[in-house]
């Protein structure tokens, strides 16, 4: 199935796009996504955290995600 | 009632203090987070802040919710900045208006630090030779 990913802050410098399709198996988790991100990108494995937002909402990693759903990479927030 | 604003252009702390002002109030709790001009003997030049607006926006209204109910806030207003900032100016007001002093003080607290937790909001901080993503790293 395809993503489409949105990165902000340090999680876009990593990724190297502000959006992009990503492809992961049918049915496949959040943890499923940060794994196979991790493999293709490294340096996300060196965040102090590394979170996922689906529909505005953060997601835990057994959330299942769904052909065509935007997820947001979210790093470690920073704001205040 | 609950003031929540996401802004690109320089905060007013006389503004967010004005959403709620109350006559029932007994104390106001103001929280004002402003550009420091070093980070470990660093000298900061500018702070970037940018943020996923919509969640950013939901996240402090939840916060902003939990304090009226837990601290049975009058009114509580959170005002966030985005964009560049420089030394000295205003990153984030939080004005929490309690019917006693002293919940006013910890729901104001409670606020500025789940924010910091909770609110997809990513602040760079640059230097005259180098940029940091504040945080990112243990």
């Amino acid at each position: 199935m395809q993503l489409q990913l949105i990165a902000y802050g340090i999680a876009r410098d990593i990724f190297g796009h502000s959006q992009l399709a990503f492809s992961l198996k049918k049915g496949q988790s959040v943890a499923e996504l940060k794994q196979a991100l991790i493999e293709q990108y490294p340096e996300f494995d060196r965040l102090a955290s590394l979170r996922f937002a689906v529909g505005e909402e953060y997601r835990s990693n057994d959330y299942t995600l769904s052909e065509n759903d935007e997820v947001v990479i979210i790093p470690p927030v920073s704001g205040g | 009632m609950i003031n929540v604003q996401l802004l690109d252009i320089p905060l007013s702390v006389d503004n967010c203090l004005q959403q709620v002002q109350d006559d029932g109030a007994g104390g106001t709790a103001l929280f004002v987070g402003t550009v420091r001009n070093q980070t470990q003997g660093r000298s900061v030049v500018r702070l970037e802040f940018e943020a996923y607006a919509p969640m950013a926006w939901k996240e402090m209204h939840k916060i902003a919710e939990t304090v009226t109910t837990r601290w049975k806030a009058l009114h509580v207003s959170i005002h966030h900045r985005t964009g560049i900032l420089k030394i000295g100016e205003i990153a984030v007001v939080i004005a929490v208006a309690t019917p006693h002093r002293q919940a006013a003080f910890e729901a104001c607290a409670f606020a500025i630090d789940t924010l910091k937790e909770t609110v997809p909001i990513w602040k760079k901080e640059v230097f005259e030779d180098g940029e940091v993503w504040v945080a990112a790293h243990p």
